[in-house]
């Protein structure tokens, strides 16, 4: 077992945005997790990478203890994450942000970016090549120098995807990676995602409202709403599951 | 020949470097020197400001009050009989520990916090020297502060500071190694990381950068820099007092760094010599003088945030973007 999670819970004053969840998460599978707005999805992922003290549970990852650690130690340790609103370092250009996605497995310091020692040259040459990997991986090599902020919304998910990815984590957690894109960047993301967990091997644990683009890539499905877990199961069983089709579209399309 | 090499092709630079050097020939006018001498040693501080401030987007106001630290720090020390070259170093470390010390608390605070916290700092140091009467001499301070102790030197021999020329080539080349300094941290991953945590720190943590190291760093190593310059003061006016650690030299220095152009290296320099130098232009518009500069301060801040170096480098890159160079991917990442 990759990730579990066990009876998590996470309440604001009072209010449960998650309330007692329990989940695992496999090693190489793409698990989805599904639900209307607000269910509590994006609070399990910043609990899982630690922007959130959980009120009461346990996040084990690899069999440890993981919850209430800083984001930068969870990071090191190999979750990488996106954001819903798509965050970059805006104001440096695409290369920088994929340096700075590498920067945990640098291990120069201080003296040595002083003196240009030899560890900050080997880290140097090996950043440089990871970043040049992975601009190909995410087709933004000939963006390469450009400012974040001259990319369009699709490539800026695919860099922040990029971000999460060069650090080679062990599982990725993805927060509606095509939110806000039309059909033909949706499905150009989705190839993307699935290159990931079939080339590189890295679990993903992806939120996503798109159900077409879920039914797709996901082998399994969680169904949150309202902080709870409704439902769990291959995309065939959450598809015909009639508590979930409620909570989802709601009981009009039941009939 | 990699030297001619890279003499042509940074020969701009060694043109700037080679007429720093000719500087005390050029100029005669001991008054005006004394300016150029300021402008280099302001630079330094300037520069360090931007490190923290500029690269690291935390608005530090305590820059003078370590610059007093060095200061206090090279004074007591010289003036008890301890070298210089030795008194400087030590002065240096000290306001870098403090830095490390004050700066635990402190940068656990953002955006305006930060500033008001250090702001108080920087008060609480002049406050300090004022007070303190049997170890800082009170609001007259300390007079009689000896110049640099000689320094021998193989080959040449030994090198006194008693003119303004070797004073000038002393502030000139610790204005050098901050800026080589400067440079190597700037354009280097770890640079990059300060600039991650500047443009958005909940992505810089989220990504695996320890943000609060990286804040300490850039303050401990800012401020070693502003107590360094405060040492070197202290030698070469030979007199300070409460007002060296002023908040009003904290409150220039932004000036400098603003109108230069924050996140950029030319920019501090700039701004540490065009602005006294205007400064003194505009000596007769008495104190009325400080009202353009407010107004030049909002409307750079509103049209070029990133100051004279911002507004240049925007220039720069429309100027690249409209002739659509690009360049190979061999050059990445920032060496």
């Amino acid at each position: 077992m990759l990730l579990e999670v066990k009876n998590l819970s996470k309440h604001f004053a009072g209010l449960a945005a998650l309330h007692n969840v329990s989940l695992q998460i496999r090693e190489g599978e793409v698990l989805a997790i599904v639900g209307p707005n607000g269910a509590g999805k994006s609070v399990l992922f910043n609990l899982i990478n630690g922007m959130l003290r959980p009120t009461s549970g346990k996040i084990h990852f690899l069999g440890e203890d993981i919850a209430g650690l800083k984001p930068h130690l969870i990071a090191r340790r190999g979750i990488a994450r996106t954001f819903q609103t798509t965050a970059l370092f805006d104001q440096l250009r695409v290369v920088d942000n994929l340096a700075i996605g590498y920067r945990l497995r640098n291990t120069h310091g201080f003296w040595s970016t002083i003196f240009h020692s030899r560890d900050w040259k080997e880290d140097r040459a090996r950043t440089t090549a990871n970043v040049m990997e992975t601009l190909d991986f995410i087709g933004l090599a000939e963006k390469a120098f450009h400012p974040v902020s001259s990319l369009s919304q699709a490539e800026q998910k695919r860099l922040s995807i990029g971000v999460a990815l060069i650090s080679q984590p062990k599982i990725i957690l993805l927060d509606e990676p095509t939110g806000g894109l039309i059909l033909e960047d949706t499905d150009e993301i989705t190839d993307l995602i699935k290159k990931i967990y079939k080339v590189a091997g890295i679990t993903i644990c992806l939120i996503e409202h798109k159900m077409r683009m879920v039914m797709d890539l996901a082998h399994r499905i969680i169904v949150l709403n309202f902080g709870s877990m409704i439902a769990e199961g291959s995309p065939e069983e959450i598809s015909k599951n009639p508590e979930v089709i409620e909570a989802y579209l709601g009981a009009e399309y039941l009939a | 020949m990699p030297a001619i090499r890279f003499l042509l092709k940074k020969w701009f630079y060694v043109l700037l470097l080679v007429l720093a050097m000719a500087l005390p020939f050029l100029i005669t006018n001991r008054y005006y020197f004394q300016i150029v001498i300021m402008g280099c040693l302001f630079s330094i501080t300037t520069l360090s400001l931007n490190l923290i401030l500029g690269y690291t987007g935390q608005a530090s106001l305590a820059h003078a009050g370590f610059f007093g630290i060095g200061a206090y720090g090279v004074a007591l020390m010289t003036k008890s009989g301890i070298s210089f070259w030795l008194a400087l170093p030590l002065s240096a470390l000290f306001a870098a520990l403090i830095g490390f010390l004050i700066g635990l608390p402190t940068l656990r605070t953002r955006g305006s916090y930060f500033a008001i916290a250090t702001l108080c700092f920087g008060v609480i140091v002049s406050i300090v020297a004022g007070s303190w009467i049997e170890f800082t001499g009170g609001y007259t301070g300390l007079v009689g502060v000896p110049h640099p102790t000689p320094l021998p030197l193989p080959i040449i021999g030994v090198i006194g500071f008693e003119t303004q020329t070797a004073q000038y080539y002393l502030v000139l080349a610790f204005l050098l190694l901050t800026l080589l300094v400067m440079h190597r941290l700037v354009y280097s991953l770890l640079g990059l990381s300060f600039m991650a945590i500047r443009n958005n720190e909940a992505l810089a943590e989220a990504v695996g950068v320890n943000t609060f190291a990286g804040k300490i760093l850039s303050f401990v190593v800012a401020n070693f820099f502003a107590g360094l310059a405060g040492g070197i003061y202290a030698s070469l006016v030979g007199s300070i007092s409460p007002s060296t650690a002023s908040i009003d030299l904290t409150f220039s220095w932004l000036v400098y760094l603003l109108l230069g152009g924050a996140a950029t290296l030319a920019g501090p320099i700039i701004g540490a010599f065009v602005i006294p130098v205007i400064m003194e232009y505009l000596q007769f518009l008495q104190e009325y003088r400080l009202i353009i500069f407010g107004a030049l301060l909002i409307a750079v801040i509103i049209y070029f945030p990133r100051g004279l170096m911002g507004g240049f480098s925007t220039l720069q890159q429309r100027v690249r973007e409209f002739y659509g160079q690009r360049r190979g991917v061999k050059h990445a990442v920032r060496s």
